[in-house]
Formats: C-alpha cells, sequence, structure tokens
C-alpha cells in the first residue's frame, strides 16, 4: 500500500506558529495522559493499539483535492472517541500522527502541533460532544447509536479540516489574500464528502462491535450509571 | 509477524547509522527538521547546504539516492498545492515566461517544496535505519509517557493483525463467488469492516492476554532493550548533524 501525505508538512505553517500550536498540543497530550491513565485497563489497553492500528490504515486513504492542490482523508477520530473515550483516544490519535510524522515522512515533524491539535484534539473534542450530547438525545436503539457515529465523525472531520483554516490565516507562509475563504470553501466541501465516507465507516464499525460486544464501546460504558437499564437494549438479541 | 520484524521503509544493513541508538537519532532527526523550517526562505543556499548533509548521511546510511527520490513522492499532494500557490498568491506581481505570478506565492511554494522535502528525507533516513522496535524503545528512552509508547506498540503490532485479518476475509468472499474489481470490492470492503474490525479486536485481545499471563506489565522487557542507552559519545557523534544544521539556519537568518 503506498501512502501519500496528507499531513501538514514541513514549511506550510511559519515557524512561530507552529510553536504555539506544539505548545498547545503538549499541554492538551499531557491532560489526556493524565486522563487517559485511569481508563486504560485491561480491556481497553488492546482496543487502544487496534483502534490506533485501525485509524492508521485508514487515514491511508487518501483524497486528492485537486482545485486547490490539498488532500483530504479519514481521520478516525469519532471512531476513537466512540469506542476508547476522549483522553485514550486523542492519545491514539497522536500517536498515528507522530509514527507517521517520525518514519513515514507524512506531515512534518515540526508541524506536528498543528497535525495534532487539528486531528487529535478539535476532532476529538467535537465528536465527543456530539456523541455524549446525541447519545443522551437520540433514542438507544441501533438506530440511535448509527446516526450518533455519523453525525459526530461527518462534524469532526469538518472542523478538524478547518482547523488547518484558522492556522493557515495565522501563519500561511503564503499570503493568499481574498483567495483564503476559497481555500476554506475548498476545504469544508470536500471534508463535506469525507465526513459522509468517515461517517458511514465509524457508523458500521461501531454498530457492528456495540450489537457483539457491547462491553467494548467506550461511549456506552460512560452512559451505564445514568441509565443502566436501557443500555443492553443496543446490544439487540446477543 | 509484529513488531519485532522490520518495516516496509527499513533497509537491512550495518553501517554506522544503523548502530547509533535510536533516541539519539530521533533527537538528531527532529533537530535537523526544526532547524530546516526556522531558516528563512530567501537564503535558498541554505537549503542547498541541508541537501549536502542528507546526502552525506544516506552515503553513510547507504542508503542510495533512488530509493530516497521514489519514496519522497510520498509529499506529491503538498508538491501541488506549492504549485497553485504562485497562482492564488497575493501582492506583488512578477511576469515569469509570460504568466503573470505572484511574488510571495513563488517564495512558497519554493519554501513547501524545500522544508517539505528535506523533512521528508530526514524522516526516510530515520525509518531506513531504524527498525519500528528500535523505534519504540528510543520513544521510551526519551521519556515518551508509557501510555503512548504501549499504544504505540499495539498498534504497530495489531497493523500486522487487521492486515492478515482483511486478507483472510478477502480470500474468504471471492471462494465464495465475489469478484472484486478496483472500485467494486469498496462495497464488499465497506460491508465487512465491522466485521474485520472485530475479528482483528478478538485476535488482538488473546495476544494481549497471552502477553499478560507471561508477565507484562506494560512495558516490553529488557531483552528488547538490546544495546542499553546511549552514550555520551554516541549522542555527540549524532549531534554533528543538527548542530551543523543549526549553525547553516543561524548564518541564513543573520545575512537576510
Amino acid at each position: 500500500m503506498e501512502t501519500l501525505a496528507m499531513h501538514i508538512s514541513n514549511g506550510i505553517i511559519n515557524g512561530p506558529v507552529a510553536a504555539i500550536f506544539a505548545v498547545i498540543a503538549l499541554a492538551a497530550m499531557a491532560f489526556c495522559v493524565m486522563r487517559g491513565r485511569q481508563d486504560l485497563d485491561d480491556r481497553l489497553a488492546p482496543m487502544a493499539g487496534l483502534v490506533a492500528a485501525f485509524i492508521f490504515a485508514v487515514q491511508m486513504l487518501n483524497f486528492p483535492i485537486f482545485t486547490a492542490g490539498v488532500s483530504g482523508h479519514l481521520l478516525g477520530g469519532a471512531l476513537a472517541a466512540m469506542l476508547v473515550g476522549p483522553w485514550v483516544g486523542a492519545l491514539c490519535v497522536a500517536v498515528v500522527l507522530v509514527v507517521q510524522a517520525l518514519v513515514f515522512g507524512d506531515g512534518g515533524v515540526a508541524m506536528l502541533g498543528l497535525n495534532i491539535t487539528n486531528m487529535a484534539v478539535i476532532g476529538i473534542a467535537a465528536a465527543y460532544l456530539l456523541i455524549a450530547l446525541l447519545l443522551r438525545v437520540l433514542p438507544r436503539t441501533t438506530t440511535g447509536l448509527a446516526v450518533t457515529a455519523f453525525v459526530a465523525a461527518l462534524v469532526s472531520v469538518v472542523v478538524a479540516a478547518l482547523g488547518f483554516v484558522v492556522q493557515y490565516q495565522l501563519g500561511g507562509t503564503t499570503d493568499l489574500g481574498g483567495n483564503l475563504a476559497g481555500l476554506a470553501g475548498t476545504m469544508a466541501v470536500s471534508h463535506l464528502f469525507i465526513g459522509i465516507g468517515e461517517g458511514l465507516i465509524t457508523a458500521t464499525t461501531v454498530v457492528t462491535v456495540a450489537k457483539v460486544r457491547p462491553d467494548l464501546v467506550y461511549a456506552l460504558r460512560a452512559l451505564k450509571p445514568a441509565a443502566p437499564a436501557s443500555v443492553p437494549a443496543v446490544g439487540g438479541v446477543r | 509477524m509484529g513488531a519485532g520484524h522490520a518495516h516496509v521503509l527499513y533497509r537491512e544493513s550495518d553501517s554506522p547509522v544503523h548502530r547509533l541508538p535510536p533516541e539519539v537519532k530521533i533527537a538528531a532527526m527532529v533537530a535537523f527538521t526544526v532547524a530546516v523550517v526556522a531558516t528563512p526562505r530567501e537564503a535558498i543556499w541554505a537549503f542547498g547546504a541541508y541537501a549536502l548533509l542528507v546526502a552525506a548521511v544516506a552515503a553513510l546510511a547507504r542508503v542510495n539516492a533512488r530509493w530516497l527520490l521514489v519514496r519522497s513522492t510520498i509529499e506529491l499532494p503538498f508538491v501541488l498545492f506549492a504549485f497553485a500557490l504562485p497562482f492564488l498568491g497575493a501582492g506583488e506581481r512578477v511576469d515569469l515566461l509570460g504568466l503573470s505570478l505572484s511574488a510571495d506565492g513563488l517564495y512558497g511554494a519554493w519554501n513547501i517544496i524545500a522544508k517539505g522535502t528535506l523533512g521528508v528525507w530526514a524522516s526516510l533516513l530515520l525509518a531506513a535505519t531504524t527498525t519500528t522496535r528500535d523505534l519504540i524503545v528510543g520513544l521510551d528512552r526519551l521519556r515518551c509517557p508509557q501510555i503512548l509508547t504501549q499504544i504505540a506498540t499495539f498498534m504497530l503490532r495489531y497493523l500486522d493483525v487487521l492486515v492478515g485479518e482483511a486478507r483472510r476475509m478477502r480470500v474468504a468472499r471471492i471462494s465464495r463467488g465475489d469478484d472484486p474489481r478496483f472500485l467494486w470490492q469498496l462495497r464488499g470492503f465497506a460491508a465487512g469492516v465491522g466485521a474485520l474490525f472485530l475479528r482483528a479486536f478478538e485476535r488482538g485481545e488473546r495476544v494481549y492476554l497471552a502477553m499478560l499471563s507471561r508477565g507484562y506489565t506494560g512495558r516490553m522487557p529488557a531483552v528488547w532493550q538490546g544495546g542499553g542507552a546511549a552514550t555520551t559519545g554516541q549522542w555527540l557523534v549524532a549531534a554533528t548533524v543538527p548542530v551543523l544544521a543549526g549553525t547553516v539556519a543561524a548564518t541564513a537568518a543573520v545575512l537576510t
């Protein structure tokens, strides 16, 4: 499988802005490490590894956006938030990004802070907030779960893509002038389509896992104290 | 299979660069990249100097230039983005070959191509000379939190599980009359993606429980650590590259 770069590579965003986001990413990751340690039990440890491997694999599916020469790809943030929770999920995405940057040259090492902020912090935060909200609002059925996963994935992809636009506005090495709006539009529209694909993959995966092993879905586990009786309903007949 | 084996980019060899402890190489590579990115883009000569440094390390590591160039195609999407910049950029225009291009955009394109390529080369050299296992040992010795190295270890281990499981499911589909072609096999794949995930998880869970019952405590045993931590001498040897790069960056910053 040949990979193509899709994360921000060196030289796209200037040094100072990259440094600021590196500090933000580092602080966020330190917090996630603290919270994640409590979450990572015997069941979650292999799951976290698998989720990271899965994200690693899906991020290789890459869609070039030729109009602006930017490419987009699946992020897997919503899947991670759903299955291993926001803290460990963010760490999974960050690990994927670090390994890709160090070994595959995918995304500049100096731009890691930006990439981690977009995909591991903003993407996961958006996904998890939506998951927490939607799981409370929507009926606790398979459909409800599927819709939650789909919407969370879609929104998190678009939000993460717009994170790049904001960073480019702050520290893009080339002043695009009025074309920045064009960049924002291209990123948003293209990632809307990617988000639909990501939503479908996330929804099918999460629903299958929830049917067979509901105990593995972190988002459902977190709900348990609030509604102990209704959660197994998602598990269906098995 | 498993993280003990090398990844696709690893080039089996026994060069001085291969023998350096991983933590030293990671630190040198990151420092080099930071120096490159911090260099003002107008100092075109500086990027030539960096390329020479990369070539020297590549020669020392016995990585041939062709391999390095072929693998650098990874950054192609960003090169395309770079080519769009001279047309999209704002501000002062220059005429080049009959086209009205933005001067800022041209510099921007150069900036992305030069810094991006050097960064990719640096990580390819790290990948070519370090196994994934060593990479994790290196991150561990650089005081990377254990939870991160643990996730990374499992990730690299389970990638093989995932790929193997996907291959088995594909063979199963074909042997039941499916005829996967280019895009149409996506449907079959999408329908099976949840099952793939579960199968891979259950296999991975068994691996994990087997590891636990053999005394795994969240950190790989000492055998994994191999040759021991880096000595001061090795740190100094590896530091030559980032120090040279830093000198070039500082000179370039003063001159421009």
